[in-house]
């Protein structure tokens, strides 16, 4: 009856937010009086989630070299069945909730996603959701036998314990639906998912050949780049960029919203960022009413110069 | 090529998110309700297969009538039928059993469900399906040719895109990329009148119970008011970046 708790990785690395995952893993145990179990496939860094006070962690090996969610999800609902567990916790990653609702439909688990915090009670297990793109929250409470919990990003302060982990290697093989023909991903960037720091550009920026100075303020702060919808609409920039309502939601410790109005679709996809600083010509841009700090200013004059005080401070 | 498009009715991206019943219920007065983007991109692109290379293109909606508004609309853009499931969509469990139930009693070759709807943003129903009906899936798909019975898909994934091939059946989580915000679609008065003739079924719900409740929603606490920093000052908000936030 333990938690189980599926680690990812990628390339043979564990993916950046596994602390805070473990930590929130650890806890949730200990909140459920039983223990944790860490599951990773293909990883090789494993010595470093044995710091999070799981009592075992499963190492699998799969046979396929990338993530397939149809393998995946099953090797999960085998452990999880297993090992009896009755939570199950994964992140909010791309990867995670594409294999999530498989392996809920495999166990017949309940399956509630963006979780803020641990259970505000076990019995009847009930979770804090974020719904209405970070509008509003719901108290959902869990009714399956098999309960899975999706956290979200960047909501859980990471510990690490100092109690020991028996590690165990297993091998996989289950039939592969999704053959991977090629892969294109970028190599140690910051993606728009886990950075710590995203600088976002609209249409104040007047047109795509401005855009070098959104990605130097995104490079001396280790930054990833995004933008608004009309921005992406127009072609100045990719889709994937689009951060908003019907993009992508950011959940970072500090966005940076230069020539951005604040339309209430962006503005709901960003909500979930710790900080947010808004630079933005137009005193009335609707963004400053949902800003931490702002500069009524031209970003061709602003953005130089925080670039180069950054860069003057590291 | 027989298609499904899974439609959801979210409220319109502009709607105030308010609540009534003591914080139980969503309050749905003077909300417009419209086909889940995400959703209405897979329909979009649905019926780009069915005029470039032949289709039928049917849409299901699990819920009540309500929401036959939102399935005229999609007959109107170009879908051939709509079917409503009668039951109200409790969760995504039950909503996937619905699906499910349909598809296994009348296959199509191409599910579509938008990756995410955008109330409850739960990202379940497509993944669920797939796991009910064994069937193939591309969650956050952005790019599907089709070639007889294969299927090569372009994903997003954090950072990155990967092209899967697959065989058909197939199921695939829908969202922009698909097609553009250009490629939609605005119903003009001969498909509103198609539509009229075209049929909406509705069907009784098959046993299922679902796994999931909310019990009460809750907004975030008010935000306190924006610090504003003058332009010529950038060393007051490197400062307060890293010493006040903290985040530098």
């Amino acid at each position: 009856m333990s938690i189980l708790l599926f680690s990812e990785s990628q390339q043979g690395k564990l993916k950046k937010g596994y602390a805070e995952l473990c930590s929130y893993g650890f806890a949730l145990a200990q909140q459920q009086n039983t223990t944790l179990t860490i599951v990773t496939i293909n990883c090789e860094n494993v010595d470093q989630l044995t710091h999070y006070g799981a009592s075992k962690l499963i190492n699998l090996t799969a046979n396929v070299d990338y993530f397939e969610a149809h393998v995946y999800a099953s090797a999960l609902a085998e452990i999880a069945m297993v090992e009896q567990a009755k939570i199950i916790v994964i992140s909010s990653s791309a990867d995670a909730k594409y294999m999530g609702g498989v392996l809920a439909g495999k166990l017949k688990a309940g399956y509630v996603t963006n979780v803020v915090e641990l259970p505000s009670a076990s019995e009847p297990l009930t979770v804090k959701q974020a719904v209405f793109s970070n509008k509003a929250f719901a108290n959902t409470v869990l009714e399956g036998k098999v309960n899975i919990i999706g956290l979200a990003n960047n909501v859980h302060e990471e510990t690490t314990q100092s109690t020991s982990t028996d590690v165990h290697q297993q091998d996989i093989h289950t039939d592969i639906k999704c053959t991977q023909s090629s892969v294109d991903q970028s190599q140690g960037k910051a993606t728009i998912a886990d950075a710590d720091v995203v600088v976002s550009g609209g249409r104040g920026l007047k047109g795509p050949e401005n855009w070098g100075l959104i990605e130097d303020l995104a490079d001396v702060l280790g930054a990833a780049t995004a933008c608004s919808k009309p921005v992406s609409d127009m072609g100045w920039r990719p889709h994937s960029e689009h951060v908003g309502q019907t993009g992508k939601p950011v959940a970072t410790n500090l966005y940076i919203a230069v020539g951005i109005s604040g339309a209430i679709q962006h503005l709901a996809g960003v909500n979930a960022s710790k900080v947010k600083v808004v630079i933005n010509s137009d005193p009335e841009a609707p963004f400053f009413k949902a800003a931490d700090y702002g500069i009524v200013g031209d970003a061709f004059e602003v953005l130089p110069k925080l670039i180069e005080k950054l860069k003057a401070r590291t | 090529m027989k298609i499904l498009v899974c439609i959801s009715c979210v409220p319109d991206t502009t709607s105030k998110i308010n609540f009534k019943n003591n914080n139980t219920v969503f309050d749905e007065q003077g909300v417009q309700f419209v086909i889940n983007p995400n959703d209405e991109f897979g329909l979009t692109r649905a019926i780009w297969f069915k005029e470039k290379i032949g289709a039928t293109v049917d849409v299901l909606h699990v819920g009540e009538a309500s929401a036959d508004p939102t399935l005229r609309k999609a007959l109107a853009i170009g879908a051939d039928k709509a079917i409503r499931i009668d039951t109200p969509a409790t969760d995504a469990f039950v909503v996937s059993d619905q699906i499910s139930n349909y598809i296994q009693a009348n296959p199509y070759d191409l599910i579509i469900a938008g990756r995410e709807s955008i109330d409850y943003n739960g990202s379940m129903v497509p993944g669920m399906i797939a796991a009910k009906c064994d069937l193939a899936f591309v969650n956050t798909c952005v790019k599907l040719e089709i070639n007889g019975s294969t299927a090569s898909a372009t994903r997003e994934m954090d950072g990155g895109m990967e092209v899967l091939s697959v065989e058909l059946p197939l199921i695939i989580g829908s969202q922009k990329g698909l097609v553009e915000e250009t490629d939609l679609r605005i119903p003009n008065m001969r498909g509103i009148m198609q539509a009229r003739q075209k049929p909406l079924a509705v069907v009784p719900a098959t046993e299922s119970s679902s796994k999931t409740a909310i019990s009460s929603f809750e907004k975030p606490a008010p935000k306190a008011a924006v610090k504003l920093i003058p332009a010529d000052d950038i060393d007051q908000l490197i400062d307060l970046l890293q010493n006040e936030a903290k985040v530098l």
